[in-house]
């Protein structure tokens, strides 16, 4: 089925979030939806899906113009989504999930789930890959969970799909399964919009790309264009996606992690015997298939993780069984890899948490009042330096981009007198000019001396900053090896190939 | 289908906060303009139901249809009146003789409003710091408890007294908001349980003291009634015997509520606090022992009740107290609370409007409208207060938070890229 936009316009009071949007998706395509966050690719695909109606223009399906007034009339009419969100019932298993809004039933009204057990079986044979209709959701991996989204989107005979930033929650593993799903899918003739801000995907698995910013269509692009003209395109100017760094300068003392074990609350170790030095003026980089262990070690060198066993020493002054707080006023710098959960108060505003780990400093208390005066400068500084894009201290956090709140986290943490960065995720969610700008910072804070442990699952940011990688696969390490390790030993090293096979 | 929000960005993996966070933060966000609306519409459903209850609004719509401007009469006039008998049992009473008597019924809703503004203090402090503090009643007992039992045998001068008296129902009330507060933090029971749960304890142990003589029963007394406030433990009436309703526990509750403004909105404390109620992860991953706060928090919120609860019993209700002295003050704080955003200032004002209406709703009633209509009217306000939807629904008011955090974003963006 053909899928065509014409003349998209959304408006949300006096902003426009789709100006004129044409978009034309032929069957047994796939086309790429680029663009930063906050450009409109959710508002235009929330019109396709019947959930905003547009202010102007009309959707086409086959050259015949479409009218949904809600997902429902989208669904029938074979449009499908795979939200970014998933849009499942944890509680409700597999099947049920595929079934749930048009659902069959027996005579009696009994729910008829032979049928929905039948075709998650037949739906998982033609892809490959094996899922039990019986399993509940929220067992499941994030990524298998992905695939009963896609399994309950073609449930309803979908011919045009629209998948919602599939890959912001799966590794790199689930990444590449997922792409070799929509080039099948494609190959079958359905019709496929990909919305994304990751460059590497778009090239490898789109046919057409279509770059929006700011609302509207900027061009089009092969996918034989490079990184820099995507990325290019996209942010509106150059933009350099290679960090430049010296060879590290090293200075003695710095981090040891000696045979550090960490429990989770339910007593599972996470954390395996896992010892490595950072010395001042190097990068360490934690690589991993995210859930090998490397959340719960930046948990227990920040304190936050409740049971930790082994060493941990900055410059020889033991962390093991610290608080947070006396973690956090020896000198290091926290990055949460989760911002919005752990990094922000979402509705406090720029200036308070950008002393949020600060309250009670004399910079900015005074006999337990805070001083506004001497805070709101402090921020505005900030807001300059750390060029966090906001209206002014008083905004609310929660309602920055992605990117800019992750500069705000980063301000907070590197405008101390720092021991030692601990920054987990950095960049994830953040659009590709704060990812050029934060992967700066990372390096001058390395550069100034400073032993930095930066935890990614994505190995072009891993390749980009460390001077040496750790790898990690459940729980423990794999092997240290250097920042210029090939991306394939690596990826057999995050499957648990030790490092001398994996060289190999 | 919850994907209907606008997404210009939805890029982190967040997981949603629990549903009653997210629904408490939403009737904390709404602005003052809904405030007014809630009341704007409790007063029309309040007017409807006074008009439907009157007698004489019954009688003339039996023959509506010969005569249709006798009810419309007998509308107005049953409306109209039961509104200005309201302000004047609550503001200004044109009809009393003199100015003294004319402005008394103002000095009777401050007076009303002294405890309900304390006690909404400490519910608001608390749900500020994220904690659903419903034991604002067993707080209220352990006041008066600490109070009676320490210092009311006590011969002392006023000037040691009344502060004492006044520091004892604090410290009570302290303390059991404080317990709450302990227990949640040790074992991380929910506060709501232990707060309702700590509610019946206080009320039955105050219960069993005033009823045994030698601990709170009036001496020479075999009824469930404490000895009565002795005279140098009596808030002294602010503006003198003409208005005996207004003493200085009015002040105090003033003092109480500016020092709550300063501790929320301008110290460091409350700075955590804030951050502890807002987003607790974030809190703990910034170095707040998060813990220590709600402990903190409940300490205060118990505090404030037990000022609350020295208010009736320093100035309402010196006669004695008996296991109602709190007359219902500790659930009424829930909703002055709601009604005043969890604000300081704007608890004080909600405070005020809940005792204005305690004051009109006594010449309400003399107009022969029953005082539940004055209830009901409460009620509707927090209701729609409560309930941002229904209010947006009925006056049309589109905007969500949702898509003014949306628009916003996509304004700063625009302008970034601009700059």
């Amino acid at each position: 089925m053909k899928l065509e936009l014409r003349g998209i316009t959304k408006r949300f009071g006096g902003l426009v979030a789709n100006n004129r949007i044409d978009l034309v998706v032929e069957p047994g395509q796939i086309h790429a939806l680029l663009g930063e966050n906050g450009a409109g690719k959710s508002t235009l695909m929330n019109v396709l899906y019947g959930l905003y109606q547009a202010d102007e223009g009309e959707i086409l399906l086959d050259d015949t113009v479409q009218h949904f007034r809600g997902p429902g009339d989208a669904m029938a009419a074979g449009i499908g989504m795979v939200h970014q969100h998933f849009m499942l019932v944890p509680v409700f298993t597999v099947a049920e999930n595929v079934m749930l809004g048009h659902e069959s039933t027996s005579r009696l009204g009994a729910l008829d789930l032979a049928k929905a057990r039948e075709h998650v079986r037949s739906v998982a044979a033609r892809f490959g890959f094996d899922i039990d209709p019986d399993a509940v959701v929220g067992d499941l991996p994030v990524g298998v969970q992905q695939r009963v989204e896609i399994i309950k989107a073609l449930s309803r005979d979908a011919r045009v799909l629209v998948f919602d930033e599939p890959t912001a929650v799966l590794t790199p593993q689930e990444t590449d399964e997922l792409m070799g799903i929509m080039r099948q899918l494609r190959d079958e003739g359905t019709a496929i919009v990909f919305i994304t801000h990751k460059l590497r995907e778009v090239r490898e698995v789109a046919d057409k790309i279509t770059v929006i910013r700011l609302g509207s269509v900027v061009g089009e692009a092969s996918p034989s264009a490079t990184n820099a003209e995507l990325a290019a395109l996209m942010v509106g100017r150059a933009v350099e996606l290679t960090v430049q760094k010296q060879a590290p300068q090293l200075r003695d003392g710095g981090l040891q992690v000696r045979d550090l074990r960490v429990l989770s609350a339910k007593g599972e170790i996470v954390v395996d015997h896992v010892s490595f030095d950072v010395r001042p003026g190097e990068v360490l980089a934690v690589a991993g298939v995210q859930g090998n262990g490397q959340t719960e070690l930046v948990e227990a060198i920040v304190g936050l993780a409740p049971k930790v066993e082994g060493s941990i020493r900055l410059d020889g002054t033991e962390l093991v069984g610290k608080s947070v707080r006396a973690i956090l006023d020896s000198g290091v710098g926290f990055v949460p890899e989760d911002r919005s959960e752990d990094g922000l108060v979402g509705t406090f505003s720029v200036a308070e948490n950008l002393i949020l780990d600060r309250s009670t400093d004399p910079l900015f208390s005074n006999a337990g009042t805070i001083k506004r005066q001497a805070l709101d400068s402090f921020a505005r500084a900030r807001i300059q330096e750390y060029d966090i894009r906001t209206q002014g201290p008083d905004t609310a956090a929660g309602t920055l981009s992605g990117g800019n709140q992750q500069k705000v986290v980063i301000a907070r943490e590197m405008s101390r007198e720092l021991k030692l960065l601990v920054a987990a995720q950095p960049t994830r969610g953040v659009d590709v000019g704060s990812i050029e700008f934060i992967h700066k910072r990372i390096v001058e804070t390395r550069d100034s001396g400073v032993p930095v442990v930066v935890v990614s699952t994505e190995l072009d940011e891993v390749a980009a900053l460390a001077d040496r990688i750790a790898v990690m696969y459940r729980g423990g390490i794999v092997g240290i090896v250097p920042g210029d390790t090939p991306r394939e030993t690596l990826g057999l090293m995050m499957a648990g190939v030790p490092e001398t096979e994996a060289a190999a | 289908m919850s994907d209907a929000v606008p997404q210009a960005d939805h890029n982190s993996a967040v997981p949603s906060p629990p549903r009653a966070n997210a629904i408490l933060k939403e009737i904390l966000r709404g602005s003052a303009v809904t405030t007014i609306l809630a009341l704007l519409l409790a007063m029309i459903v309040g007017g409807v139901l006074i008009a439907a209850t009157s007698e004489d609004v019954r009688e003339s719509a039996a023959y509506f249809f010969s005569r249709p401007g006798d009810t419309f009469a007998a509308i107005w006039h049953s409306v109209y009146g039961g509104y200005e008998a309201l302000f004047r049992g609550a503001i200004f009473n044109p009809k009393a003789n003199g100015f003294v008597a004319q402005i008394r019924p103002l000095t009777n809703s401050l007076g009303f409003a002294a405890p309900l503004i304390a006690a909404g203090l400490g519910v608001a402090l608390a749900f500020r710091v994220g904690l659903f503090n419903i034991g604002a009643r067993g707080q209220m007992l352990m006041g008066v408890l600490f109070a009676g039992l320490l210092t009311f045998s006590l011969d002392l001068p006023m000037w040691l007294h009344l502060p004492l008296a006044l520091a004892a129902g604090i410290l009570g009330g302290a303390l059991w908001g404080g317990l709450a507060g302990l227990i949640k933090a040790r074992t991380g029971a929910h506060e709501v349980i232990l707060t309702i749960m700590l509610n019946y304890v206080a009320l039955y142990l105050l219960m069993w003291m005033i009823r045994t003589p030698g601990l709170l029963q009036k001496p020479g007394s075999n009824q469930p009634i404490s000895d009565v406030t002795p005279e140098s433990a009596q808030f002294p009436e602010l503006f003198g015997p003409s208005f005996p309703l207004l003493d200085w526990g009015f002040v105090i509750v003033l003092i109480a509520t500016a020092f709550v403004w300063w501790l929320l909105e301008r110290s460091s404390l409350g700075m955590r606090m804030r951050a502890v109620g807002e987003n607790p992860h974030a809190a703990r991953a910034a170095g707040i022992g998060v813990e220590r706060v709600y402990v903190y928090a409940m300490l205060f919120a118990g505090g404030l009740a037990g000022l609350a609860a020295m208010n009736q019993v320093q100035g309402a209700v010196t006669t004695g107290f008996t296991s109602t002295i709190d007359a219902g003050i500790g659930f009424d704080a829930i909703t002055v609370a709601l009604l005043g955003r969890s604000r300081a200032w704007g608890t004080l004002a909600a405070g005020l409007l809940f005792g204005a209406m305690k004051a009109g709703s006594f010449s309400m009633q003399a107009q022969g409208i029953p005082v539940d209509i004055v209830l009901v009217v409460q009620s509707l306000v927090v209701l729609f207060i409560a309930a941002p939807p229904l209010l947006r629904a009925v006056f049309f008011l589109p905007r969500t938070d949702v898509e003014k955090a949306a628009r916003m974003r996509a304004k700063a963006a625009k302008k970034a890229v601009v700059a």
